[in-house]
């Protein structure tokens, strides 16, 4: 099966433990402020890629990723091409490769049960997922993503269920996610997800700007700096905070 | 058993000069980390205070702080030279003083004479007067048998960097000899040698006797300048202090008698560890002790300096000496050749501070020791300093006693040697291939007038059959230039104190270089998969090219083009070993322009990859900047699948990452979450 694939990146370090083999897919209906991936918005478009090529580029440098690494689909947004990434996975898992998805959850919707079984049957084939959780706050969340978060957050109860290893990103953007409150409640509820595994805050950088400019789009957080590394250490510490409020509840 | 040797297993180094044996018998693998190290002591602190001043001094004297114009350069031609001498443990510098730079013109007068002009000083004019009229140098010598059209692809730069005007260096001499068995003893072997000689007197035997007989002089200046120093060398070294320091008075005597292009040290580490474990045990030194040995021997190293001009400097980027050391590495019984010394070595970036030179040299293994690899790795982000090869890919072909000359030239150490051959610019060379001979910049009919291109449309085959003859006469003519240039070093510049510590028969590389490989294979890809149209000038001239369409790139892990700069660079190598190779050199080529793919660049016009004229090459193997657009991995592969068969002198690959994208950085990202929870 072929989906739209943006570009694929032969030494991922950063998506997922270990050196990945890292495939972007095309197409995201989210609109985050901060995407520095701008160019794998639009749906439809790009290059086509078999999977069985994908499985072969992998396999080609595959002693590169054999040692704790593995294999790692990130956009874009992965659940848009379910079936794509699906199979994808199930021939990763014929051969033994460690399996990574990367989303934003926003494709999720709890009352399309066509899309639910999809999804069963890609959560037996992935080895861990990365949530992005941009905004616990709905109201803040659509203003930072330009949708909602309800059946995010309803994904993240979906894979607790399905116990797949999850890791939860935040990324912390001046003024916008980096409010203790906020970080606090986002905390308390990733703490009930008895799958979460590592929590992963990652402060706000600048890198995506020279690529609006690239695509003449305007880069909505122009005015935005980038995030202080050792202030994101801090932050962490108010989601840790309510994680551990939300386990003292729970035990 | 000697007394020197007390404690040591015996066996076959000791009945013949067998330094290998020694180390295998004796030496203890160290698989625990870093935390037995001790930090500097208030002498080495003192010392390298100095050092900095000094540096700092010479960095404002303009590069150089003082050089002599007088005094010849030989093994003893100075007195002592010191920083302290009540703090130095290891002693020893080039002249008598540091940081004065000698003279050395056996190279060649004219180049000796440019480094002194060139930073503000003269020499003595009896001295170019005598190396003028009276005694002839190695360059003389070369321009004296050089042929037009060697002269003209000098002066093109399709052949760049060639020796014939300075040190070929890349010879290692097994400097480990000096202490494991004293100069008497490797006399004594020499002499035998030279008596073993066969009894009629061909060129070739007459020049081995000759050559041993300088080598055995050499071997007493060496005992002379330890003598200067208030040292005995004659017997074997008994501790690890005298090995350390008769390892280096060994290195010293080769620098003060050659100006190499790279003048390295070898693999003494774990050689010296034997003397530091059994100094350990028997309580003669503690572990800070020896670690101030060694950091006092790595000072050492890092004050040698040469005198230079600027264009050598620029081919060579900088002012390197190329001390490297080769460290770690895994036995072919499978024990990893890692030891505390190893550890104490890497230890001095921490107790100097980091440095270029020495330049060290992890020999990289997937069986090293874990704790080993934590070290370097962590040493590595604190330095910038460490270079690292593959110690598998090379111990198939050189055992587990070889070491690393220059950058990536591997050799075994005191068993074979290089005849250093700079590189040919394979990028222009296609560009000749084109133009039938003509250089494309100065316009001059450099090569052969062979056909040049017809019509205006490059055809993939057209050019590939033209480019192979054109790259079968290039072969040829650096070929036999270097044929010139090392039997010209061996008569006016030889090197006979580190060929003393070879052993009688050498097995010679004869190692080419190429340069431009990324530049050919895109160049060939492009003329293959996309539309390159020629533009000529009003001469007729090729001098740019139109590309339309896109095409493979090396740097991608695509086999459409890495198969092509596999085939160039095959090709070549198939072409040189056709060739007659001096003194049986076995024939090798290099691909690792490190730092002169600048210059390469500046020298080589338009090429049919879009690259335009001027701009530099990649460095080494690398694909061209900014074409590999699929990570790291993938740009790595298709430099990997270059065929070490055809490059034994060695791959490189400069690789530079930013640090935020090789993982993230322990505080922002926290791992299990259930560590934070017990907070």
């Amino acid at each position: 099966m072929k989906g739209y694939v943006h570009s694929t990146e032969s030494f991922g370090t950063v998506d997922g433990p270990g050196v990945r083999f890292v495939v972007f897919v095309q197409g995201c209906p989210m609109r985050c402020l901060y995407c520095h991936n701008p160019d794998t918005w639009e749906m439809n478009t790009g290059n086509q890629m078999d999977t069985d090529e994908i499985i072969a580029a992998y396999k080609r440098n595959e002693m590169f990723y054999a040692n704790g690494g593995g294999l790692t689909v990130t956009g874009g947004e992965p659940l848009m091409q379910v079936d794509f990434v699906t199979e994808l996975f199930q021939k990763a898992k014929e051969k033994n490769i460690h399996t990574c998805l990367d989303t934003s959850g926003i494709a999720y919707n709890e009352n399309n049960t066509d899309f639910i079984a999809k999804l069963d049957k890609l959560m037996e084939v992935t080895d861990l997922i990365m949530l992005d959780i941009k905004h616990i706050d709905p109201e803040q969340h659509k203003i930072l993503a330009s949708q909602p978060n309800d059946q995010i957050l309803k994904f993240a109860e979906y894979t607790a269920t399905k116990n797949v290893p999850l890791w939860i990103r935040h990324v912390v953007v001046p003024n916008l996610t980096d409010k203790e409150e906020d970080l606090f409640k986002l905390g308390y509820f990733i703490g009930g997800l008895s799958n979460l595994k590592a929590l992963d805050v990652l402060p706000y950088h600048t890198m995506g700007k020279p690529k609006y400019e690239k695509l003449g789009k305007e880069y909505p957080l122009k005015d935005t700096p980038a995030m202080d590394k050792n202030k994101a250490i801090e932050l962490k510490q108010f989601i840790l905070k309510g994680i551990k409020q939300r386990r003292s509840e729970n035990s | 058993m000697r007394p020197e040797w007390k404690d040591f297993v015996g066996g076959a180094w000791e009945k013949e000069v067998n330094v290998r044996d020694f180390i295998q018998k004796n030496y203890e693998v160290y698989e625990g980390d870093e935390a037995f190290l001790a930090g500097p002591t208030q002498n080495t602190k003192d010392l390298w205070d100095m050092v900095m001043d000094l540096t700092k001094k010479e960095r404002e004297a303009g590069g150089v702080l003082d050089m002599d114009t007088k005094v010849v350069s030989t093994i003893t031609s100075h007195g002592a030279g010191y920083l302290d001498k009540a703090k130095e443990t290891i002693v020893g510098f080039q002249t008598d003083k540091p940081f004065k730079r000698s003279m050395q013109p056996y190279g060649g007068i004219r180049m000796a004479m440019k480094a002194c002009e060139d930073n503000g000083y003269e020499v003595d004019p009896e001295v170019v007067e005598f190396f003028t009229t009276h005694r002839k140098t190695h360059n003389a010598g070369v321009f004296d048998a050089y042929t037009p059209e060697m002269r003209a692809c000098r002066s093109s730069h399709v052949i760049t960097g060639l020796p014939d005007a300075y040190g070929r260096g890349r010879i290692i001499g097994d400097y480990r000899r000096v202490a494991l068995y004293g100069i008497d003893r490797l006399i004594e072997d020499k002499e035998a040698q030279k008596a073993g000689t066969p009894e009629i007197m061909t060129p070739e035997v007459m020049r081995d006797r000759e050559e041993y007989s300088e080598q055995i002089k050499a071997l007493k200046e060496l005992a002379k300048l330890a003598e200067i120093y208030g040292c005995d060398i004659s017997k074997p070294a008994s501790n690890v202090q005298e090995a350390i320091q008769a390892v280096y008075f060994g290195y010293l005597a080769a620098v003060k008698e050659q100006n190499g292009a790279a003048m390295s040290l070898g693999r003494t580490s774990t050689f010296l560890d034997v003397y530091a474990q059994r100094d350990l045990k028997n309580g003669t030194f503690t572990e800070e002790q020896i670690q101030e040995f060694v950091d006092h021997f790595i000072m050492k190293l890092r004050c040698v300096k040469f005198a230079r001009t600027p264009e050598y400097n620029s081919i060579f980027a900088g002012d390197p000496v190329w001390v490297t050391e080769s460290l770690g590495g895994v036995g072919v019984d499978g024990r990893p050749l890692v030891t505390k010394m190893s550890f104490r070595y890497l230890h001095t970036l921490e107790n100097l501070g980091a440095a270029p030179e020495p330049n060290l040299t992890v020999l990289w293994s997937t069986r090293l020791p874990l704790a080993w690899k934590k070290y370097c790795a962590k040493m590595s982000i604190i330095s910038s300093s460490i270079q690292y090869e593959n110690d598998d890919l090379m111990r198939v072909t050189h055992g587990d006693d070889y070491a690393i000359a220059c950058c990536v030239s591997s050799m075994r150490v005191g068993k074979e040697m290089q005849f250093f051959g700079a590189r040919a610019n394979l990028a222009k060379c296609l560009l000749y291939a084109i133009n039938g001979g003509v250089d494309e910049v100065s316009k001059k009919q450099v090569g052969p007038k062979y056909r040049p291109l017809e019509g205006d449309v490059l055809d993939f085959d057209d050019v590939w059959a033209k480019y192979k003859d054109m790259m079968k006469w290039l072969t040829g003519v650096y070929a036999q230039s270097l044929n010139i240039i090392h039997y010209m070093h061996d008569k006016y510049c030889y090197e006979r104190l580190q060929m003393s510590l070879h052993d009688a028969h050498v097995r010679r590389y004869f190692a080419t270089g190429i340069a431009g490989l990324s530049v050919v294979a895109d160049s060939l890809s492009a003329i293959k998969y996309a539309k390159v149209t020629a533009v000529r000038d009003e001469d007729g001239i090729v001098v740019d090219y139109n590309v339309e369409g896109d095409f493979p790139k090396y740097g991608n892990d695509d086999d459409r083009v890495d198969e092509i700069a596999q085939m160039v660079l095959s090709t070549f190598m198939g072409f040189l070993r056709q060739q007659y190779t001096y003194r049986d050199s076995f024939p090798t080529c290099s691909v690792l322009t490190i730092t002169s793919n600048v210059t390469y660049g500046k020298a080589t016009g338009n090429t049919p990859d879009g690259r335009k004229k001027g701009q530099p090459f990649a460095p080494g193997a690398n694909p061209l900047h900014g074409r590999d657009t699929h990570g790291a991995v993938a740009s790595l592969s298709s430099v990997a699948k270059l065929p070490f068969m055809d490059a034994q002198d060695g791959i490189s690959n400069t690789f530079t990452i930013i640090p935020g994208a090789l993982g993230k950085e322990d505080q922002v990202f926290a791992g299990d979450i259930e560590l934070d929870l017990n907070n």
